[in-house]
């Protein structure tokens, strides 16, 4: 038996899953890794490119600095080895869209060494994923092969875009595994600002290293599948994957060590058009680029510029603001919301003056459940969002300050959503606050119960799910507005006669 | 034209850049002046093919804004001086080829930080100058446009000019042809290996290859990128100091670029060696040595020591490795820096067979020359699955090995001197064998791989009336103490040969 959490039940017995994944993370800079070319998405072709990205003859690669430090600040976000010397080779291969007819990449001296991702799977025990290796690298150009019956076309505004090219271990055991470690590193660099996580983009795409084995046993031959570019399709290449070599080799077959493609709409791995000879890339330094050396000052002041990081996060949101783990999680799961959440809880401090351990957990609910409703509803993310978290803190503390019920708020937040208004004006401007004026409430409800006698008897005789029907009626003849608890109160001592 | 004019002409086109310099200011002549002399010059030359491209048009407009910026008073320091250009220097809007069919009719639209540098300058430009294609060669036969033909020719015994046609060196041959024939005063020129100071060697005039990184790669089209270094030629050694200095300098374009300040090192020219110390490296007296080759060596010996230096020896154990590390390295390099020229983007596309690699194979067949394929193979092959850490890695190590040589030779002494090339120039077609040829860079490609400067002064004449040439290598960043034993050795030769006019 296997103790695997994921395993594939064959004709001969079961099987485990060994995955290890590459993520190319395109680095967020202004402009490309070895020149001042720009580097925007959907620009019309060939219009982000510079001489040197074209490879014209003479021209020569000069290091982004900023590309360098996203990397180091990556590195470190991933408790990974920051080598404070590192190099860039040359790998040498030619296609169209490969102006210099090699790629510049760190073979040898990457920049960062091993680390580790902390991963929580659904449905699984958290996990930690061991990083092999992180380095930077040149993206290629891209070839447009459907344009035109004959020919080719290139575009190289994406030729000599940074990229960071991370390395998993083969820690990884399921697929949900795989998707995890997608998301919580998409997140990760997200919260860095290294990359923009943007895989429709192009902007994070995974190589999926996958092989199968016996419960235990050694590594089997593992196959890549290229350029993966949502969580939900690397899941799907490691199980298509895993199932394909099963029955390969229950078939009696053995797996070739070979590069595949993902295929999204039969949800299957093909292999991919095989060059007639494998590659030889020639790698050697690249001998226009000096060594990179880090100075400790350099590496302190990156660490020095990392906000604080989903993991630590999420804790600190349990144990400080007392909120519960699957909350906690919620809410750091992008940064953007974390943002939003820590914006709102500081101006509702402010304005009520209570304790953010009160108000963290009124204020979790209302963005996991009010305003997550109005965004699924807009189809915006929170950056989007209708209302800014100054907007959201004023309502919340009209709550806070009992001056909106719960059902109120809620109007008074369609409303602002609505015309864009302040919450205080909508109150005022609807008459919306709540009435806990015993005076009033109680006079409403002498009108009930004398409307009601009959019910009263019943209640009376011991019909308690009546008491329901008394503080509805209660509550529509406020018009809504009555405070719930003292209408609740007050009936209580009315119907208690 | 009367013949005074044709004097004048002539005597403007002895000048050096120092005494241009100097008579543009005093308003001896003027910028103009010294431009079309120059001009006619390269025309009435054709016959040595040492232009790929002439450009009379940009040496009048420097001209020009040299005459206007001289009657100013604001005239930069190369102000009318009308230069050659090697063909590996990027020109704006004028073709560069490195001597090669594949980039024949490549115009770029940027100007070398070099070049660019010598026309702020003031400097103007006569044309491309032919070379060894993709400087690969020390002959200049392997360029794509035509063999360069020294202006030197051996004299007979009976004193007549012998017909023998000979190589002007390699790989800036254009430069050091038009150098010495006197169609311009100075001329860039590269070195990877030699490049310069054999040529210079060749066609008695002199050359210097900076420290690597003195000058900015941005804009020379790169055959081995570690070891590619520009640097001047020109017909003496204040003319060397005053062209590097207008070359030399820190570019931001180019990460290999030093940052380090520019000295004045023509006021460094004093021809004083008192306190000197000569290193005589006793690996460069090779077996079989030429006898001629070995008088000039000792006479170089004597005038240093005349100049006030001592004489010491000193040994560079690993100079046998040398060569063949050098030509594991370069190739390496090559065989990369050259994967660009694809047919894709610009140059020569040679369209068969309808597929990609047919694309490439067609057109790379076309447009290299048998060298550059030559070289890029072995660079390919060196690189290899299998054969790296065989060839390349150990090349390395003979690389750090040689350069360490250097430095533990600068402790007992300031500059070597040895001779530039084994052999006076020889004619096209004597070294068909490829081996043969890589052996004329066996003095010049120690210092290269160590990236040191290092100069070529012309020192003697053979018997038959050719010349030969004195090296001088020098301690990184130490062009001053360089320049300046090449100077002090320029003095005591008193060499005034220049090839007798014959096209």
């Amino acid at each position: 038996m296997s103790d695997a959490p994921f395993t594939i039940r064959g004709t001969t017995g079961d099987w485990e899953i060994v995955v290890g994944l590459e993520v190319h993370a395109q680095v967020t800079a202004k402009s490309k890794l070895f020149s001042g070319a720009a580097t925007a998405f959907g620009a019309a072709p060939n219009t982000q490119v510079s001489l040197v990205d074209a490879a014209m003859p003479g021209m020569l690669p000069v290091l982004n600095g900023e590309c360098v430090r996203q990397a180091v600040r990556t590195g470190l976000a991933l408790d990974a080895e920051i080598h404070r010397i590192s190099r860039f080779d040359r790998k040498n291969y030619f296609y169209a869209d490969l102006p210099q007819g090699y790629q510049i990449s760190q073979l040898y001296h990457p920049i960062v060494g091993e680390g580790h991702l902390d991963i929580e799977p659904e449905g699984e025990a958290p996990k930690r994923v061991g990083i092999e290796r992180l380095h930077l690298e040149q993206d290629a150009g891209k070839s447009v092969h459907d344009a035109h019956p004959a020919m080719t076309f290139v575009d190289l505004n994406r030729s000599g875009c940074a990229l960071m090219e991370i390395v998993s271990k083969p820690d990884i055991r399921s697929p949900a595994q795989a998707g995890a470690y997608v998301r919580a590193l998409r997140s990760l660099l997200r919260y860095v600002g290294s990359c923009d996580g943007n895989m429709e983009e192009g902007s994070m795409r995974a190589d999926v290293n996958v092989s199968v084995r016996r419960p235990g046993a050694a590594f089997g031959t593992r196959t890549e599948t290229k350029n993966v570019n949502s969580v939900r399709f690397v899941m799907a290449a490691v199980e298509a994957e895993a199932r394909r070599q099963v029955d390969v080799l229950e078939a009696g077959g053995t797996i070739v060590q070979e590069t595949r493609l993902f295929d999204p709409d039969r949800m299957t791995t093909r292999p991919m058009r095989s060059k007639a000879a494998a590659h030889d890339y020639r790698y050697f330094p690249d001998p226009d680029l000096l060594p990179v050396e880090l100075s400790e000052t350099f590496v302190a002041d990156c660490a020095a510029s990392l906000p604080e990081l989903p993991v630590a996060k999420r804790s600190r949101y349990v144990e400080a603001l007392g909120l519960t783990p699957y909350d906690a999680a919620v809410l750091t799961a992008e940064r953007e919301t974390a943002d939003w959440f820590e914006a709102l809880l500081a101006d509702l401090v402010r304005r009520t003056g209570k304790p953010a351990t009160e108000l963290a957990k009124p204020a979790s609910n209302w963005v996991t459940g009010e305003l997550f409703a109005v965004l699924k509803r807009t189809g915006g993310g929170i950056e989007a969002s209708p209302v800014s978290p100054e907007g959201a803190a004023e309502l919340l503390a009209l709550v806070a300050d009992r001056t909106l019920s719960g059902s109120l708020a809620k109007q008074v937040f369609e409303a602002m959503v609505e015309t864009g208004d302040s919450a205080a004006a909508i109150v005022d401007a609807r008459g919306l606050r709540q009435v806990s004026d015993t005076g009033a409430i109680d006079a409403a409800i002498a009108g009930i119960l004398a409307a009601n006698t009959d019910k009263i008897a019943e209640y009376r005789g011991g019909k308690d799910k009546l008491f329901g029907f008394f503080v509805g009626q209660t509550m529509r003849a406020m018009a809504g507005k009555a405070d719930p608890a003292v209408v609740n109160d007050r009936l209580k001592t009315a119907l208690a006669g | 034209m009367e013949w005074r004019d044709a004097n004048r002409m002539t005597a403007l086109t002895d000048l050096t850049l120092a005494a241009m310099r100097d008579g543009l200011r005093a308003r001896s002549f003027s910028a103009a002046e010294l431009a079309q002399a120059h001009i006619a010059a390269v025309e009435a030359a054709r016959p040595l093919n040492a232009f790929i491209v002439e450009t009379p048009d940009h040496a009048l407009k420097a001209a020009a804004a040299a005459d206007a910026a001289l009657a100013r008073g604001e005239a930069g320091p190369l102000a009318g001086v009308p230069l050659g250009i090697k063909d590996l220097f990027a020109t704006e809007g004028v073709q560069t080829t490195a001597g090669s069919k594949i980039l024949e009719g490549f115009v770029p639209p940027y100007e070398s930080t070099v070049t660019a540098k010598l026309f702020a300058a003031g400097a103007g430009m006569l044309g491309k100058l032919n070379m060894d294609q993709f400087a690969m060669g020390s002959s200049n036969e392997t360029s794509a446009f035509g063999e360069v033909v020294s202006p030197w020719r051996a004299r007979q015994p009976d004193g007549a000019l012998s017909n023998r046609v000979l190589v002007p060196g390699g790989s800036s041959g254009g430069s050091s042809a038009a150098v010495a024939a006197r169609l311009c005063a100075g001329a860039t020129g590269t070195d990877t290996g030699g490049s310069i100071r054999q040529p210079a060697a060749f066609t008695g005039i002199a050359g210097i290859k900076p420290t690597y990184g003195r000058c900015s790669r941005w804009g020379v089209v790169a055959f081995a990128s570690s070891l590619d270094q520009a640097g001047p030629m020109t017909r003496d050694v204040r003319d060397c100091a005053i062209l590097l200095q207008a070359m030399s300098g820190f570019d931001p374009k180019d990460a290999t670029s030093l940052d380090a300040p520019v000295p004045d090192w023509e006021a460094a020219l004093t021809g004083d060696l008192r306190g000197v110390r000569v290193g005589v490296p006793r690996e460069y007296r090779l077996d079989g040595i030429d006898p001629e080759i070995a008088a000039m060596w000792d006479a170089g010996l004597a005038w240093v020591k005349d100049a006030g230096a001592t004489v010491v020896d000193v040994s560079l154990p690993h100079t046998k490795y040398a060569l063949p590390a050098y030509y594991i390295v370069a190739p390496a390099e090559a065989s990369s820096n050259l994967a660009r020229y694809d047919g894709v983007r610009y140059g020569l596309r040679v369209n068969e067979g309808g597929s990609l690699d047919a694309m490439y194979e067609a057109t790379r067949a076309a447009g290299f020359g048998p060298e550059v394929k030559r070289r890029i193979m072995i660079g390919t092959y060196v690189l290899s699955a299998g054969f790296y850490d065989a060839y390349y890695r150990q090349a390395q190590k003979v690389r750090t090995l040689i350069a360490r040589d250097f430095a533990r030779a600068w402790e007992s002494c300031d500059v070597l001197l040895t001779p530039t090339a084994p052999s006076a120039a020889f004619s096209p077609g004597d070294k068909a064998d490829p081996l043969a040829m890589y052996l004329n860079d066996v003095f010049t490609v120690p210092s290269s791989l160590a990236g040191l400067p290092a100069m070529s002064v012309p020192a003697a004449l053979t018997a038959t009336g050719l010349p030969l040439g004195l090296q001088v290598i020098g301690r990184p960043l130490d062009e001053a103490g360089v320049l300046n034993a090449g100077f002090a050795l320029e003095r005591a030769a008193g060499f005034a040969a220049r090839p007798e006019r014959w096209w």
